[in-house]
């Protein structure tokens, strides 16, 4: 058995205080293994993107606790989960978020630049990361050029590049149609597969869902049911 | 993430709105070029004023005159055989002079080493040979002062020789080819003695001095050999108690007197009935006047700049907006708070660099260009002069305090990108 890369434990996370109370989450309790891959399910403002940020270190819950690596998230600092999403997380959304005037390659390396390395290795892992997804021939093009599909690529390119162990996914294939938000889903699949990378991954999706090793319903902020 | 990438990005992301960038460094432009030539012009004259220091007499040397009572407001004075202060009446008809008891009377001053009567003499006119002939004043050369000097070197008060220190404005019209080739040769003084005849008198041309703004404008200096001999024939035949008279004294003080041991000093001075002036004091009027119009000029600047930090504010203001999801992004993927705050500073810095640069340097074009036209045009007879000067040292600390003022306009923003939540960015809503 794998060990646990991350969990939670009576997580709870709510928002406003007294009667404008709104409880987001309600006793979370997570256990994800390395490699796992797991689908967070629900309706919208069914409290899974909060989930999703609190996992990524995004947020702070308002109790309980977030255990990373075997470590209480509590106990980190600011600048110490700056660099573990840095270092070990990856992001891919559903609405991209890349730069439209630079480059694929400058879009790429972004986190490699926020790391502080040198030009030469970020160029150098970036066509890597490109070449992973088959977008190496479109690294000077401007991202803005480029289709919904192969703009999902460069963002899981994105993901990859600080080779993380962990891969957040909001709604990946949310702006995609069928065929391509298909290719989307098999290269995180194969990256799960091949680098053993752990996926997390909120959607709406139910076919994306099922693939997943585990499925985490959501309900009102509390875990309504698991499957696997 | 590294500095320079940091440079880099901010750099990029300054030009992503070029229009908007442009118009927010017009404005900081605007206020550098203003401060710019401001100093520029200030420190030009501040720096021809100091050269003219040493034209008029050296630092520490009192220019002494009969005090001249100008107070005519009163009513006519009694006469008061006792009373030294010389009269309106009297300054008027230049009638008011210093006497050989004077000198004898100022050297017992406390703090004065030394005291010279400033002799002139009047040369009916200066010859080159056989060329012609031109009007010309002379006075004594005192040891200590400090000429500009076109060529050559100062008289030699010591020197057995007749020596002059020539006006630049002499040279062409005595018929040198250059101010160097008029130095070493001799030039001749025709001055009449007090029965009206006339004498001759050779002198070596030691140097040349430039016209300076504040120095008579055709006086020569001339050393003690030249001088005693050009006043020996003027006041040959005159009783005793008229030909020794002088317009005025050069005193010499002692070395290493403060401020207030000279205000005494002058103050004494002052009861016995004479003048006593500074070099500083003759100019300090002018040097006022420019002062008072340097300062005008900055503050104008200052507030241009005033303005141009508000626009920077509101460019960064409206980056940061229009970069909210992409500030999210970033410190999603572990961008701390300080280097995005850093990104948006350096930015606000960038802005102040080329909004700086760019007014200092048309600033010291439009500089260049005054100094062309003023010389050629109302400074011509002031050789040496020029209206601009831009120290590299002043330029770099003006741009360095611009950049400062952005940076500090642009904390606010940056402090606004700084903390803005990354959840908040990347909600889809």
């Amino acid at each position: 058995m794998a060990k646990a890369i991350i969990g939670t434990e009576h997580l709870n996370k709510t928002y406003g205080k007294k009667d404008s109370l709104f409880i987001a989450l309600k006793d979370i309790n997570l256990d994800i293994k390395q490699g796992e891959s797991i689908a967070i399910i629900g309706k919208s403002g069914s409290g899974k993107s909060t989930l999703m940020h609190l996992l990524a270190l995004l947020d702070s819950p308002t109790s309980g606790e977030i255990t990373v690596n075997g470590e209480s998230s509590s106990r980190l600092s600011r600048r110490q989960k700056d660099k573990l999403r840095n270092k070990q997380f990856g992001f891919v959304f559903q609405q991209f978020f890349l730069n439209a005037n630079n480059s694929v390659l400058d879009n790429v390396i972004l986190p490699l630049k926020i790391a502080g390395k040198s030009r030469r290795e970020r160029n150098r892992l970036g066509m890597k990361a490109l070449e992973d997804v088959e977008l190496a021939d479109k690294a000077n093009n401007k991202a803005n050029d480029l289709s919904g599909g192969q703009k999902q690529r460069v963002v899981i390119a994105r993901a990859l590049i600080n080779d993380p162990n962990i891969i957040f996914a909001d709604e990946p294939t949310g702006n995609l149609d069928s065929v391509t938000g298909q290719k989307i889903e098999e290269m995180l699949f194969s990256l799960n597969k091949t680098k053993n990378i752990t996926l997390i991954i909120v959607t709406h999706d139910a076919d994306l869902a099922a693939r997943c090793d585990r499925q985490i319903r959501i309900k009102d902020g509390q875990i309504e049911q698991e499957t696997k | 993430m590294k500095f320079l990438d940091i440079l880099g990005s901010a750099s990029s992301n300054m030009l992503r709105s070029k229009v908007r960038t442009i118009l927010t460094i017009t404005a900081i432009f605007i206020g550098a070029f203003t401060i710019t030539l401001t100093v520029g012009i200030s420190s030009g004259v501040s720096s021809y004023i100091d050269k003219q220091l040493g034209n008029i007499g050296a630092e520490n040397v009192l220019l002494i005159r009969p005090k001249v009572d100008l107070d005519t407001g009163s009513g006519p004075k009694k006469y008061d055989p006792e009373h030294t202060v010389n009269s309106a009446a009297q300054a008027r008809s230049g009638n008011v002079t210093l006497t050989s008891k004077d000198i004898e009377k100022i050297k017992t001053q406390d703090g004065i080493k030394d005291v010279q009567p400033i002799i002139a003499a009047v040369p009916d006119y200066i010859q080159n040979g056989s060329g012609d002939k031109y009007q010309i004043s002379t006075q004594s050369f005192i040891d200590g002062s400090r000429f500009d000097l076109a060529s050559g070197k100062l008289p030699d008060n010591s020197a057995i020789q007749p020596e002059v220190l020539l006006p630049v404005s002499f040279v062409s019209p005595l018929g040198f080819s250059s101010n160097e080739s008029a130095v070493g040769q001799t030039v001749t003084f025709a001055i009449k003695t007090s029965l009206g005849k006339q004498e001759m008198v050779s002198a070596k041309i030691s140097g040349v001095q430039q016209q300076s703004l504040l120095s008579d404008a055709g006086g020569a200096s001339a050393n003690k050999k030249l001088i005693s001999e050009l006043t020996a024939i003027q006041t040959r035949g005159l009783p005793a108690d008229t030909a020794n008279k002088y317009p005025a004294a050069s005193a010499q003080l002692a070395s290493g007197i403060s401020d207030s041991q000279l205000q005494m000093i002058k103050d004494g001075l002052k009861s016995k009935g004479y003048q006593a002036l500074t070099v500083a004091d003759q100019i300090g009027i002018i040097k006022q006047v420019i002062d008072a119009i340097t300062y005008v000029l900055i503050f104008f600047g200052a507030i241009a700049l005033l303005a141009a930090s508000f626009g920077i504010i509101n460019t960064l203001y409206m980056s940061v907006q229009e970069r909210t999801k992409e500030i999210g992004l970033m410190k999603a993927m572990g961008m701390s708070r300080s280097k995005v705050f850093l990104l948006f500073s350096v930015e606000a810095i960038l802005l102040g660099f080329w909004g700086s640069g760019i007014g200092a340097l048309a600033a010291i074009g439009a500089g260049q260009l005054v100094n062309k036209i003023a010389s050629a045009g109302f400074l011509k007879d002031l050789p040496g002069f020029s209206l601009t000067e831009f120290p590299i040292l002043s330029i770099a600390s003006i741009m360095l305090l611009i950049m400062t003022i952005a940076f500090l306009a642009g904390t606010l923003p940056a402090r606004r990108a700084a903390k803005q939540d990354p959840i908040d960015a990347l909600r889809y809503e």
